[in-house]
């Protein structure tokens, strides 16, 4: 094991699709995480008053919020369909190596394809 | 077999299909707040409120709101497992993570019942 080469570069090291889906479907999950407490606050200021809901969305058409908001909408996008890629595997679906990568690229292109559709129904 | 992985199923396997369970929970209250989102014309509070909280709303919402906190909790102990390695940063990352779960599923329940 300690004889054998190792290279670590990160920015040399080429990914595999299915390594970049999986990473994307982590890193997508912390960023869920992290937006909990944000979506529950929102949640709170709609169903509170109808003035906390109008104000809430003023706030949501400032451009950076927009911007974020759009982020938060296609990293959930993301998880969900990385998520049904899994489920779909773990039925037994698509479980060679070439069918994996295809999946994996099925799953990115339709992420950015809603992350495309959001922003339109956003503008 | 690994025994109690995250302290929630009794097995690594029962934790891997509470994960799943609460996917689909969570996928299907996602799609159903997303076609109120892209189907109501008016999007007034009204409607809002009325999606909310009837019943059906307020036991649906909550009802994701718990299977939130269990898929988040495996797979935020997954991803600390992975890749904390330090013993005490780890612990202790964990339980800020189960703290604020907890938090907000009390925080959704004051949320929906107030």
């Amino acid at each position: 094991m300690n004889n054998r080469p190792m290279f670590l570069n990160l920015l040399q090291i080429s990914f595999p699709i299915t390594a970049i889906a999986s990473i994307l479907h982590r890193l997508s999950g912390i960023l869920i995480f992290l937006l909990l407490p944000f979506l529950l606050y929102a949640l709170q200021l709609t169903v509170s008053s109808e003035q906390s809901f109008q104000s809430l969305q003023k706030f949501l058409s400032i451009n950076w919020v927009k911007f974020t908001l759009w982020g938060s909408l296609s990293a959930i996008c993301y998880h969900l369909l990385a998520g049904i890629r899994h489920i779909l595997m773990d039925i037994g679906l698509g479980e060679s190596k070439c069918m994996a990568k295809i999946s994996a690229a099925i799953t990115i292109l339709f992420s950015i394809l809603l992350a495309v559709l959001i922003g339109y129904k956003l503008c | 077999m690994l025994k109690t992985a995250t302290g929630l199923g009794r097995s690594g396997l029962q934790d891997w299909l509470w994960q799943r369970v609460s996917a689909v929970i969570i996928g299907f209250y996602t799609l159903y707040v997303l076609q109120f989102w892209w189907l109501s014309s008016t999007h007034s509070y009204e409607s809002w409120l009325s999606f909310f909280t009837s019943s059906f709303g307020k036991i649906f919402t909550l009802t994701t709101i718990v299977a939130i906190a269990v898929h988040a909790w495996i797979g935020m102990w997954t991803i600390t497992t992975d890749y904390i390695k330090c013993l005490a940063i780890r612990l202790s990352a964990q339980l800020c993570i189960i703290f604020s779960l907890f938090f907000y599923i009390g925080w959704g329940i004051v949320i929906l019942w107030h």
